[in-house]
């Protein structure tokens, strides 16, 4: 089974990559970006086969050190 | 009056802090990532700058949770002083230890130069020796120094004196121009800015080594 995690940083928070980003979109041409925030993406192959017990699992995962949940908010995916 | 400097892959400050103890007339114990242990009788865990596990996943994210970090919280857990600098200070608020997040900083570029602070509380072992207001310059060597807490925190930190060190110019997007905070019962202090790397005047300045003596001595009279 795996499990994709997005981490993200929560709203609100300042995110100055996704400002450069945005800017640079602006640069190429690209108009009416008005805003970019960028997050990562973690994919994990697990051996579990119970799907709400991994995504119990991948949840613990990313509150003990997949995401710092002061500044960022993350979803779990079971694919 | 005994320091433990840790040691982590990719530290590169662990040197400069354990010259800095010993200037000041500390003994000084290297420990590595891996001790589950902490040596007897310390007084204080330094915890170096650098880029600790080459920053993965967030600069001090694995650091925070490596064998020795749980040795590192339950000495402070215990009222043990903790000094986290630059990369120290990632981890210990990765560690929560301390409150908010460092991100990069708002102009993006790594930033590597001499910065002018003010001593924003002198209600500290690490900061009484220069008295409130005083100003400092300590050099800084950062690419993720933006600190960042939520209004509630800020407010929290601020009623309980718990700034030590402004930036006098704000050179990250440090919220409030903080450059180092306190814990709670003002024994745990993480700061972006390297006193170690100011302890005599071939390095430019000297400002940090009155850091390093003041705490070895109120250590070594406890």
């Amino acid at each position: 089974m795996k499990a994709r995690v997005h981490v993200m940083l929560k709203d609100g928070v300042l995110d100055p990559q996704g400002e450069a980003v945005r800017h640079a979109l602006g640069h190429l041409g690209f108009s009416g970006v008005e805003a970019v925030r960028q997050g990562k993406v973690i994919e994990l192959d697990l051996a579990a086969s119970d799907k709400a017990a991994a995504e119990a699992e991948v949840a613990q995962m990313c509150d003990k050190l997949l995401a710092n949940t002061v500044i960022e908010k993350y979803t779990v995916e079971i694919v | 009056m005994k320091a433990a400097v840790i040691t982590f892959p990719g530290s590169n400050c662990d040197r400069d802090l354990a010259v800095g103890f010993e200037k000041a007339g500390a003994q000084v114990v290297k420990v590595w990532h891996k001790e589950t242990e902490l040596p007897a009788g310390i007084d204080l865990i330094a915890v170096p700058g650098g880029f600790s596990y080459g920053d993965y996943l967030r600069c001090g994210a694995i650091a925070s949770r490596s064998p020795v970090g749980q040795a590192i919280a339950d000495f402070a857990d215990r009222g043990g002083y903790v000094l986290g600098i630059c990369n120290g200070f990632q981890i210990l608020t990765e560690m929560g230890l301390l409150p908010g997040a460092l991100m990069r900083n708002a102009g993006l570029k790594y930033i590597c130069k001499p910065v002018a602070l003010s001593v924003a509380s002198a209600d500290s072992a690490y900061t009484e020796s220069y008295g409130l207001g005083a100003q400092v310059t300590f050099p800084i060597a950062h690419h993720d120094g933006n600190y960042q807490i939520d209004p509630n925190g800020l407010a929290e930190l601020q009623g309980e004196d718990r700034v030590a060190f402004r930036y006098v110019e704000n050179p990250n997007g440090s919220v409030d121009d903080i450059a180092g905070v306190l814990s709670a019962n003002r024994r745990v202090l993480g700061m972006m800015p390297h006193p170690e790397r100011a302890i005599e005047l071939a390095q430019g300045g000297a400002d940090g080594a009155a850091l390093f003596r003041a705490l070895s001595g109120i250590m070594a009279n406890a």
